[in-house]
């Protein structure tokens, strides 16, 4: 199959000085999911053979690093993507609230998006926020003591 | 209340990350002394001062130290900063916060076991706290802290930023290892230690973020000046992470030993609208549950072992009289059964079995075999798998069944 996608110069530049880092090129995958996210604003199946061919790994090797975590971005997740925490400490504080309202504003269920591509949510784990709970992360911003007024302000200024 | 911190000193400076703010307070002194001294002698010192990690397993530091074979190279430093178990923020507000003082730490750590590699592993979610990171890691590079011949010696170290990607395993030794690796992080057995046959089979230390900001203090101000904060087995003061239904959640730097009620109420500012205390979960969500009549107990290693708990991580989560614990735990095996690897049978299905039967009591049509069954679903879990996470969601199980018994009896007669 012909590929299509690349990273640019200044990313296949960050690439070369990350691999200087490591004993080896597989150790770098990580890393380089991460700069495949930045250059194409998600990590499909395209994606990994763009990070495969760098890193003389197979493909489907790196798919199946990619979907053993859940941090990275995927092509289904919306432009913001909305990460609510679900775990104890935030659900004793009202989280579950938060997703409650945020499913029926945006009229979507956890693991779906809006049809405009806007918005995707998910009900994630322990952000590490639990002494700011209920806590949820829009793509890579901590959002922390959430109340249902908060949250509508935090999507109006997304619009 | 009279105890001054230590490692949050400088927390809420407003230049608390830049590195002019670092060195104008002693910052990287601990650092130059060190490598003044022989990579011996700062295992030794650290020793003495009876630092123990706490990242949750409470293992003497300068004891791991001693581990790495003399003659095995190249050696590795992971600093865990992966900071994933419920109810813990307090490595957040380190790296956040005072990143300098950590890579002092990994710099002092580095010297002395000789490594000239540290990665600190950061949780993915903490994209602000890589950035952070990466930048201070800059300023010192500028300065000749990390690089080539640092402080004009004769000793390199590089240090660099590996972000997680949202997988609470990765915080266990084994499976950052293999996460670092470009691999899914799948925990390894043990033995080889990682200190003998870790990171790419080479002889490698993982230390948690806030172990490694201690030394810089250790080094600055001895091993006995050290020992006189904290009891004898565990000394040195601690960071609490205080959560769920008080006043003043946060995060709260102590002497070890401290009674837990005063760190509730003195520090935490009490229980939210003057509710009573049902239970309090004192080192994390996977450290087994503690009723109100327990609240003297005194938060250091060795008197939360022998009420049968742990101190963990320092996470302190109070539940209110409100709370339900059935409730409770079901969200807790939620979280291990989404978290668990699967590569070990009891961990993935345990976990599984778990949550089903306590979401089935939730839903009222548990039965009376149904409490029996949990407790020996925990039996084939616990110390049958690769890593503890079959253990730290088994050892919570067991305690809320065994203590709130009544709890969940009353919605199986329901």
């Amino acid at each position: 199959m012909n590929q299509v996608k690349q990273l640019s110069k200044e990313r296949l530049e960050e690439f070369e000085e990350i691999l200087t880092h490591f004993p080896n090129k597989k150790a770098a995958l990580l890393p380089t999911l991460r700069l495949v996210e930045e250059e194409f604003g998600y990590v499909d199946t395209e994606g990994c053979r763009v990070a495969a061919k760098l890193l003389d790994l197979s493909p489907a090797y790196v798919y199946g690093v990619l979907t053993f975590y859940t941090h990275y971005k995927r092509e289904w997740h919306g432009k913001y993507r909305i990460m609510v925490c679900g775990t104890l400490m935030c659900a004793i504080s009202k989280s579950l609230e938060i997703v409650a309202h945020l499913k029926n504003k945006l009229g979507i269920e956890v693991g779906e998006r809006t049809a405009d591509g806007k918005f995707s949510l998910e009900k994630v784990e322990c952000l590490a926020s639990c002494g700011t709970a209920p806590a949820m992360q829009i793509n890579d911003d901590y959002y922390e003591n959430l109340t249902i007024q908060k949250v509508d302000e935090i999507l109006e200024s997304l619009k | 209340m009279a105890f001054e911190p230590v490692l949050l000193k400088y927390i809420h400076e407003d230049r608390s990350r830049e590195m002019d703010f670092y060195l104008s307070h002693n910052g990287y002194e601990g650092a130059k002394k060190s490598l003044d001294m022989s990579p011996k002698d700062v295992i030794e010192l650290v020793k003495a001062s009876g630092l123990r990690g706490r990242g949750g397993a409470g293992f003497p530091t300068g004891m791991k130290w001693s581990f790495i074979p003399p003659d095995k190279k190249p050696v590795y430093l992971s600093c865990n900063a992966d900071e994933s178990e419920p109810g813990t923020f307090k490595d957040r507000y380190i790296v956040e916060g005072d990143p300098h003082q950590l890579l002092e730490g990994i710099i002092i750590c580095c010297w002395a076991i000789q490594s000239n590699q540290a990665y600190i592993y950061i949780r993915g979610e903490f994209a602000l706290g890589a950035k952070i990171l990466k930048k201070a890691i800059q300023e010192a590079r500028e300065k000749g802290f990390i690089g080539k011949k640092i402080f004009g010696k004769d000793f390199d170290l590089d240090i660099f930023v590996v972000r997680g990607a949202g997988a609470y395993i990765c915080g266990e030794e084994t499976a950052q290892l293999t996460s670092i690796e470009g691999s899914r992080g799948n925990p390894k057995l043990k033995p080889p230690f990682p200190a003998v046959q870790g990171l790419f089979g080479k002889p490698t230390i993982i230390n948690n973020v806030e172990t490694l900001a201690n030394l810089p203090h250790i080094m600055n101000n001895g091993a006995e000046w050290y020992k006189q904060f904290g009891t004898e087995k565990s000394p040195g003061f601690k960071i609490f992470s205080i959560s769920g239904h008080v006043n003043k959640p946060g995060n709260y730097e102590v002497p070890l030993g401290i009674s837990l009620k005063e760190l509730i109420y003195d520090y935490a500012g009490g229980v939210r609208n003057n509710k009573k205390i049902k239970a309090i979960i004192p080192g994390g969500s996977s450290t087994p549950i503690l009723k109100v009549d327990q609240i003297d107990i005194k938060m250091d290693y060795e008197s939360l072992a022998a009420a049968g708990s742990m101190l963990g991580s320092g996470a302190i989560t109070v539940l209110d009289e409100d709370t339900c614990m059935v409730d409770a735990i079901w969200n807790l095996m939620r979280f291990y059964h989404h978290e668990s690897c699967g590569q070990c049978t009891p961990c993935r299905e345990g976990t599984g079995w778990l949550e089903k039967i306590v979401a089935r009591i939730k839903k009222g049509f548990g039965t009376k075999e149904d409490l029996d069954n949990l407790l020996e679903i925990c039996d084939n879990m616990q110390g049958k798998t690769i890593c503890v996470l079959a253990d730290a969601a088994a050892m919570p199980m067991r305690s809320y069944v065994n203590t709130f018994r009544n709890e969940f009896e009353a919605m199986i007669k329901l």
